[in-house]
């Protein structure tokens, strides 16, 4: 995560940091309060499963975001996400998504105006993400055709020269971090190349269909957070199933639902809602689907 | 692309310290004391008494049923007493005990090291050498060698692989008997071959031995029927059900013994019995063990008469070092720590690992964070996890569900947790229940 985040702070400015040292810390304290203080057991902050969750939040804000609304954002995370099931290990939801979703709802209008480009030494200008400036472009009946003409280009997309949250923006850079995890083994190919693979092949089915009305499914590959998500948050080793197949089936899911809320719903990006729904059915996949046993049939 | 098994393993560090020291025979002791069940299957039954006077290779405990084998002394001498004692698994148990007087060997035994390739006896003469020597399963199990040979009615053995993998870490005392023994092992793999009536057998190996995959490869050229095959380095490769799927690609059935795909597993260092047994009249009363460790001066690999105390060997190292924290009868990974260096060498006994108290530790463990770890180095596609919280939860019939008796107990899931959860601890706490209300059911 440090090279997107590293980015970030190249585009967004110090802001950037700012939301991130925010989160991070605001974390790591209610995780300390809530366990010393309500769970009266030993703080287990040192784990750094706190630390992530903070990041993760950080990431999934605009970087011009209040601090008082980061802190509540870390709250919900950390106090309804994850110590309410019993801390880490124990809770169903991921919970950085639990906190990003609880701001969502709670300061639609905060949590996405997007700054862009800060680095003309102007102040920041904020604009729509790209997946936005599509969805109310195509509520208005204009075709894409004309909207493409105010979207970044492929390039501008995959090096994060748009709008959106602190960690999203610059898919190559996730993809790098991506690699960087696979090849260490902090996480399997599973998940996320199912996410892709599945948005990438809805999203191509419905351009190939009609591309006035459907915009090539690159720009859902690399904007909207899908990356991201794919990478950083479906992963979450807690609240994702436990074996190849359960994650593909998870992963698949993933992908079905971020793009049926992207085509169909009324929010313009939608992965993380989709993990929260999956992380739901997490339970029941582990219970159904078992890895292959040697000898079984 | 060098064989090995599909799913799950680990590579745990190697650790080969005493891997080329030649085999030295450790001095004969004072006194032994030999359990009389050193086998899976019921216990043998002394047939000595006190003050008997025995020499070496005489039987003093006979078979007590199918699947049970005969003892042999492994010193010449008086028998001091018959009583408990504790042997590797720390409880007391029935064994003989011997003050050992000279060195004098059963007449009919052929003590000399010339090779003896020919053999004339047919498949069940074989059969009841082996049954008569006492040999078991000599890489940890020691399932009698003998109930093997002679498959089920209604299966057939297709092919005899012999375990020459040695996939745990710091043994090597099956590596340097392949070394020093290539051609004695090739005739007993023959003996063996003719006992099942099997046209085929291939020797595994660890790519880590390339020296014993060389000279057996060698070697094996004027033997018919035997192969050697390279595999790739994983843990646990040595498992009987993982060999059989790197060498021939078959899975045995879940709950099914490996004849059930045609094949029988045996072990180099049985192997070598089986040839001393027939070609010299020599039954299984002495083993090659490998004694090492860290911190221990002189790791090295010994020759070693069975009912030796582990203590005589530590001395043969150089004594106890310091720090040591635990001393473990087997490898790492599979191993059980001894409660007393008095626990003396079985059948099954591989090696003497002394562990340094900084390693020996068990590491505070924390909540399961699902990272699925467990699962995927699982050789036998279990769920260590689920596994672990059925067995502590007492949650037998769902553990039995989830074929918690498929288990082979590598310990794979153990090593490789980032919460030091003590996994297969659980697993075999409720796999012990879960067998024994199988057993029951079928009465």
């Amino acid at each position: 995560m440090i090279p997107a985040l590293l980015w970030s702070v190249f585009v967004f400015g110090l802001d950037a940091l700012r939301v991130t040292l925010i989160a991070v810390v605001a974390c790591l304290a209610f995780e300390f309060v809530i366990q010393k203080y309500l769970m009266k057991i030993k703080p287990m902050i040192t784990d750094g499963s706190a630390l992530v969750t903070g990041i993760l939040l950080a990431f999934n804000v605009p970087a011009n975001i209040p601090w008082w609304i980061i802190v509540i954002g870390a709250l919900a995370s950390i106090g309804i996400g994850k110590l309410s099931f019993g801390g880490l290990g124990s809770n169903i939801f991921n919970p950085a998504l639990v906190g990003r979703v609880f701001l969502l709802i709670s300061f639609p209008v905060q949590m996405t105006s997007w700054p862009v480009n800060n680095r003309s030494g102007i102040d920041a200008v904020t604009s729509a993400t790209p997946l936005g400036i599509i969805k109310e472009g195509i509520s208005n009946g204009t075709p894409i055709s004309e909207i493409s003409k105010s979207l970044p280009s492929t390039v501008e997309m995959l090096f994060g020269e748009i709008g959106g949250s602190i960690g999203e923006i610059s898919a190559i850079l996730l993809i790098l971090g991506g690699l960087y995890m696979l090849f260490t083994k902090v996480i399997t190919w599973h998940i996320p190349v199912s996410i892709i693979v599945s948005v990438g092949l809805v999203a191509g089915a419905f351009w190939l269909v009609n591309p006035e009305v459907y915009i090539n499914p690159v720009y859902h590959l690399f904007t909207g957070g899908l990356m991201l998500g794919a990478i950083f948050m479906a992963t979450d080793m807690v609240s994702s199933p436990m074996n190849p197949k359960g994650q593909m089936i998870y992963g698949v899911g993933i992908g079905l639902i971020t793009i049926s809320i992207r085509l169909f719903g009324a929010y313009p990006e939608g992965i993380s809602f989709a993990i929260l729904i999956m992380n739901a059915f997490t339970p029941l996949i582990n219970t159904y689907i078992k890895p292959k046993r040697f000898g079984g049939k | 692309m060098l064989k090995t098994f599909k799913i799950g393993g680990v590579h745990p560090p190697e650790n080969k310290l005493s891997a080329g020291k030649k085999i030295e025979i450790l001095p004969i002791p004072k006194t032994v004391f030999i359990p009389v069940a050193q086998h899976i299957g019921s216990p043998s039954t002394a047939v000595v008494n006190k003050g008997d006077v025995v020499k070496t290779g005489q039987i003093i405990a006979k078979s007590s049923g199918f699947v049970s084998t005969n003892i042999h002394s492994s010193v010449s001498g008086k028998v001091k007493k018959i009583d408990l004692s504790p042997d590797s698994s720390g409880y007391p148990k029935q064994g003989i005990f011997i003050d050992v007087e000279g060195d004098e060997w059963m007449e009919e035994i052929n003590r000399s090291s010339d090779l003896v390739k020919e053999f004339n006896l047919d498949g069940p003469q074989i059969v009841q050498k082996i049954q008569e020597a006492g040999i078991v399963g000599m890489g940890g199990a020691t399932f009698p060698t003998h109930v093997k040979l002679v498959p089920p009615k209604g299966m057939k053995a297709e092919i005899l692989l012999i375990n020459g993998v040695e996939c745990e870490p710091y043994l090597t005392s099956d590596h340097q008997l392949m070394l020093e023994k290539a051609d004695e092992i090739l005739v007993g793999t023959q003996l063996l071959m003719k006992a099942m009536n099997v046209e085929k057998a291939a020797i595994g190996i660890e790519n880590n031995k390339t020296n014993a995959i060389q000279l057996l490869t060698d070697k094996a050229k004027s033997y018919k029927g035997i192969s050697v095959v390279p595999l790739k380095v994983k843990y646990p490769q040595g498992g009987e059900k993982q060999l059989i799927k790197a060498v021939t690609g078959r899975e045995v059935p879940s709950g099914g013994l490996p004849i059930a795909v045609g094949a029988v597993v045996d072990n180099v260092g049985t192997a070598f019995a089986v040839y001393e047994a027939i070609q010299k009249n020599k039954p299984l009363f002495e083993r090659v063990v490998t004694v090492t460790g860290k911190e221990v001066k002189k790791p090295s690999n010994f020759k070693v008469r069975i009912g030796t105390a582990t203590s005589e060997l530590i001395e043969a190292v150089g004594g106890l070092p310091e720090n040591t924290g635990k001393i473990i009868s087997g490898g790492p990974m599979m191993g059980r720590a001894i409660t007393s260096p008095d626990i003396p060498v079985t059948k099954g006994t591989s090696g003497i690992l002394i562990m340094p108290e900084t390693e020996a530790k068990r590491k505070t463990y924390m909540e399961c964070i699902r990272c699925s770890r467990c699962v995927s180095v699982c050789p036998m596609g279990l769920e260590p996890f689920l596994l672990m919280t059925l067995g502590q939860k007492q949650i037998f019939d769902r553990a039995e569900n989830e074929k918690v008796m498929d288990c082979i107990e590598c310990g794979s899931c153990s090593y490789t947790c980032p919460s030091n959860r003590p996994l297969l601890d659980y697993i075999r706490f409720g796999k012990a229940k879960v067998g024994a209300i199988i057993r029951t059911r079928k009465k």
